[in-house]
């Protein structure tokens, strides 16, 4: 394997090296001349910041520039990628949204001009946030810059005004392929203070006064679970990041793996000296290429430091990691499923009456956290219990990484304080609905969290505000919907996804969830009966209570929340034959306004059972008795001239 | 042998006895308490798929529903065996599992007996199978076959052998007779028996002695192989074997 030389065969053995890595570090972030970074995240890259990146690549080569070109994780606004970052000695940091190939050479131009380029900036960077300094980093800012205040501060945008990223605190700042980067950004330095000045015992009760939960979805207190593995009998015992990330719409630890890798390689170290555990495993599901080829090179690179083998930066600590790439199975994420599967079986929960901590990856003791947690515990060992434990509420401390998706102006990946309410996160962060149509839920929690009515969004998000309205924290995603969705046909949507991926194994998941499913599809296609909502309830109750493992036992809060806040909607579609929100096809009655109609032809040539009837110029009906109700008149219609009802 | 630890708690109020971190299923069964099961058989390790052993445990003042089956006992729980709850989670199970083995006698009776004429679900085209997971149990921990398992998961999950193809079955029957739906179904038509299920036909050996087939030539061999017997080990018949 090719090498890139840096580094190469040098092993860090105390704070000088990590110092002198730490200045090569700098200059590679901050060089002395104009560096421009493309964020290459999965995000960035289905934006096309590949294009944009290879556009820049060739420009400076053709031009002769003498420019850094490099590569970045998320900063988080997943809509406005591509996102690209130009340092330049003497002015503020700029970042440019949504670039093309073509912005892309035309910004070398200006650069070279010693232009702004205001129009297309996002935002302007003047200092950064490091945790592991007490005063900001403030860039040295040349005067004569003042067109510079056109472009909004850092800050100062809606989305980031009140987000603090502690988890996220690299994403977009460093190479995630350079150690040294995150060595710049005070990376290892925790683990040399952790391995030289403390005992495992002092890590563990930082841990626990921080008040850290687990991030994974079921909150359990992050220091009372090492504390647990640490006291447990066994030979030997295993640390594990469950990075089996499965949720529809949610990319939290995705974005983490691949823009800032050595923070979880970090935070399990610590957590391996703690618990007193040697071996470590990674499991990352195969679907994020670029998360396990990033957290890979991290791997290799501390190994070939010594930051991660034999010896640990001279303290006598050993700690290896091995990545194991998960097969697509949802239940995967479940921790004893997730630990079947290393082992080589098929990803199926066991019952947990033995806990984890006492017998988990072949029968040893076993400490399974998150890669959120992994990655939040640098700082918190860094910056102190007392630091972290102020941030948050009473029962949730630190910091949470939602994905903000959905019906929202602002979509993209946030890090607020616990606490903040739903609708600080929605009209603050999100900036709203679009098109000025009305909210109406939030679920958060991926698949299995609940629905969230209007009436509810001033709930400060944590753990356990969520769990009390029907919903729960799970591992952080929102999804935002409009007045446009109609609550059952959402039940339905996460209730087939849930049968799909459920084991199998319970026959109150497997066949509670299908039959739930089965109900809720008829009460779409207008076949509902009275009763349909109570036997729900009924098949809800027993999902929840009979059923092995936390997919079951949470399947039904999509249905429960859903009936109990929009129990109207039910009831309309089943007693009146109506969808409120106008989405279930069976249920509507197609139309087309003689008015608004242009007579273009579209939907006539399309409609697959021919219903339609018109010519040119001719204004076009749809004929009720041939009327399969497909929808597909409304899809194509260029000027929404098809009513529904 | 080490002292065995044992532990004393209560079931339906009486109190137990029995070693520490046996399974509360059977411990219950043997003191005569009624817990209708389907998936748990004494011979394999239990595996709680069908959710119908469910009691009440409360430990350290937490109560909650736990399949007992594979809940390990401990000093001072309290079981409770038949609460408002349990009848109504039973219930809802045998009526989500009639509409899987609607023709399954057992199925029918556990059902009757839990006050369920019928099912309100629409019946199931899956030839009675429950999946519990006997027969794949059966088959890899006793008779060490291990020619079928599980395939796919959630709605589609099925039991068979891998890929369609039941190579490593040796036609033993110990799944037909363990199947609690009789779901499984063996056949011996002339020198052949089949296990319809999992679609494994196999000839048989013909006895040196009286002439009748009566096992599967292959399953004798495999056996003969496994636990290195002579080779002419199983040239007779049961019967003729016996009488020699």
């Amino acid at each position: 394997m090719g090498d890139d030389g840096k580094g190469d065969g040098m092993k860090v053995r105390g704070l000088e090296d990590l110092k002198k890595l730490r200045e090569e570090g700098l200059t590679r972030i901050y060089p002395d001349q104009v560096k421009i970074t493309v964020g290459m995240a999965t995000c960035g890259i289905s934006a096309g910041a590949n294009r944009v990146y290879e556009a820049i690549r060739e420009g400076i080569e053709k031009e002769k520039l003498s420019i850094i070109l490099a590569k970045s994780g998320c900063l988080g606004f997943c809509q406005r990628e591509p996102l690209v970052d130009v340092w330049r000695p003497g002015f503020p940091r700029i970042i440019y949204e949504e670039m093309t190939p073509e912005k892309g050479v035309e910004l070398l131009g200006e650069i070279f001009n010693g232009g702004l380029k205001k129009e297309w900036a996002l935002c302007r960077m003047e200092e950064e946030v490091l945790f592991f300094e007490d005063e900001p980093l403030r860039y040295k800012i040349e005067s004569g810059l003042e067109d510079r205040d056109a472009i909004p501060l850092y800050q100062d945008v809606g989305f980031y005004r009140k987000q603090l990223k502690i988890a996220l605190r690299n994403c977009g700042y460093i190479d995630p392929e350079s150690i040294e980067d995150y060595i710049a950004r005070g990376g290892y330095f925790t683990l040399y203070k952790v391995l030289n000045e403390m005992k495992p015992e002092e890590i563990i009760e930082e841990a626990k006064r921080s008040g850290l939960r687990g991030r994974g979805g079921a909150g359990f207190p992050t220091g009372r679970k090492w504390e647990s593995c640490r006291r447990a009998e066994g030979d030997k015992r295993y640390v594990v990041c469950n990075a089996d990330e499965g949720d529809p719409g949610a990319y939290m630890d995705r974005s983490v793996l691949e823009g800032d890798p050595h923070s979880v390689l970090e935070g399990m170290l610590i957590g391996a000296y703690a618990i007193g555990a040697h071996e470590g495993y990674i499991y990352v599901r195969n679907e994020y290429p670029l998360a396990v080829k990033n957290m890979g090179t991290a791997i290799k690179k501390a190994e070939e430091m010594g930051l991660l083998g034999e010896d640990i930066l001279g303290s006598g600590f050993d700690f290896t990691i091995k990545i194991n790439r998960g097969g697509g199975a949802f239940v995967a994420g479940e921790s004893t499923a997730l630990m079947a599967s290393i082992e080589g079986y098929v990803a199926e929960p066991r019952a947990k009456h033995i806990h984890t901590v006492e017998s988990g990856l072949w029968d040893r003791p076993t400490n399974l956290n998150n890669v959120e947690t992994w990655a939040n515990v640098p700082v918190i060992v860094e910056k102190g219990a007392d630091w972290y434990n102020k941030i948050g509420t009473e029962g949730s401390k630190g910091t949470k990484i939602f994905s903000l998706v959905g019906k929202i102006n602002n979509t993209g990946l946030i890090e607020v304080p616990m606490g903040m309410t739903l609708r600080e996160v929605i009209y603050d962060i999100g900036e709203g609905i679009p098109e000025g149509k009305q909210f109406k839920a939030v679920q958060t929690g991926g698949p299995s969290g609940g629905c969230i009515p209007d009436k509810l969004l001033d709930l400060p998000v944590d753990f356990d505000e969520l769990t009390k309205v029907g919903s729960m924290m799970g591992s952080g995603g929102m999804i935002v919907m409009d007045e446009s969705t109609c609550m059952v046909d959402v039940a339905k949507y996460f209730t087939d996804f849930l049968k799909d991926e459920s084991c199998g194994k319970c026959t109150s998941c497997r066949d509670g969830t299908l039959r739930m499913y089965e109900i809720l599809d008829n009460i779409t296609k207008g076949k509902g009966k009275e009763g349909d909502i109570e036997l729900l309830e009924e098949l809800a109750w027993v999902t929840a209570e009979a059923s092995l493992c936390a997919l079951g036992q949470t399947a039904p809060n999509p249905v429960l929340s859903t009936i109990r806040y929009f129990r109207d909607e039910y009831e309309a579609h089943i007693r009146d034959k109506k969808c409120p929100a106008k989405v279930c096809n069976e249920l509507l009655t197609f139309t087309i306004d003689p008015e608004a109609c242009i007579a273009c032809l579209k939907c006539k040539k399309l409609c697959p059972v021919e219903a339609i009837t018109g010519e040119k110029k001719v204004p076009h009906e749809i004929d009720q008795s041939i009327c399969i109700k497909c929808g597909t008149c409304r899809e194509v219609c260029p000027v929404d001239a098809v009513r529904v009802e | 042998m080490a002292d065995k630890e044992m532990v004393r708690f209560a079931i339906d109020g009486q109190e137990v006895e029995a070693e520490k971190g046996t399974m509360l299923l059977p411990v219950a069964l043997e003191y005569g308490f009624e817990i209708p099961h389907l998936c748990y058989h004494e011979a394999v390790s239990p595996y709680g798929a069908c959710r119908l052993c469910l009691v009440e445990v409360t430990k350290r003042g937490r109560t909650r529903l736990t399949t007992s089956c594979n809940y390990p006992v401990d000093e001072g729980i309290d079981v409770t065996t038949d609460s408002e709850d349990i009848q109504r989670a039973r219930r809802m199970i045998l009526e989500l599992l009639l509409a899987r083995a609607p023709h399954s006698e057992r199925i029918k009776k556990l059902a009757y007996e839990a006050g369920i004429k019928e099912t309100r679900f629409s019946l199931m085209d899956v030839g009675d199978c429950i999946l519990c997971g006997l027969c794949e149990r059966v088959c890899r921990e006793v008779v060490g076959a291990d020619a079928i398992s599980f395939i796919s998961r959630g709605d589609k999950r099925d039991v068979g052998p891998p890929f369609a193809d039941p190579i490593a079955c040796i036609a033993c029957g110990a799944c037909v007779y363990i199947c609690p739906t009789d779901c499984i179904k063996m056949e011996e038509r002339g020198d052949e028996r089949t296990i319809v299920k999992w679609n494994r036909t196999l000839k048989m050996q013909e006895c040196k002695s009286c002439g009748k087939p009566f096992a599967p030539l292959f399953q004798l061999n495999w056996i003969i192989d496994k636990v290195n017997l002579p080779k002419d080990f199983y040239d007779l018949c049961p019967v003729c074997r016996a009488g020699r």
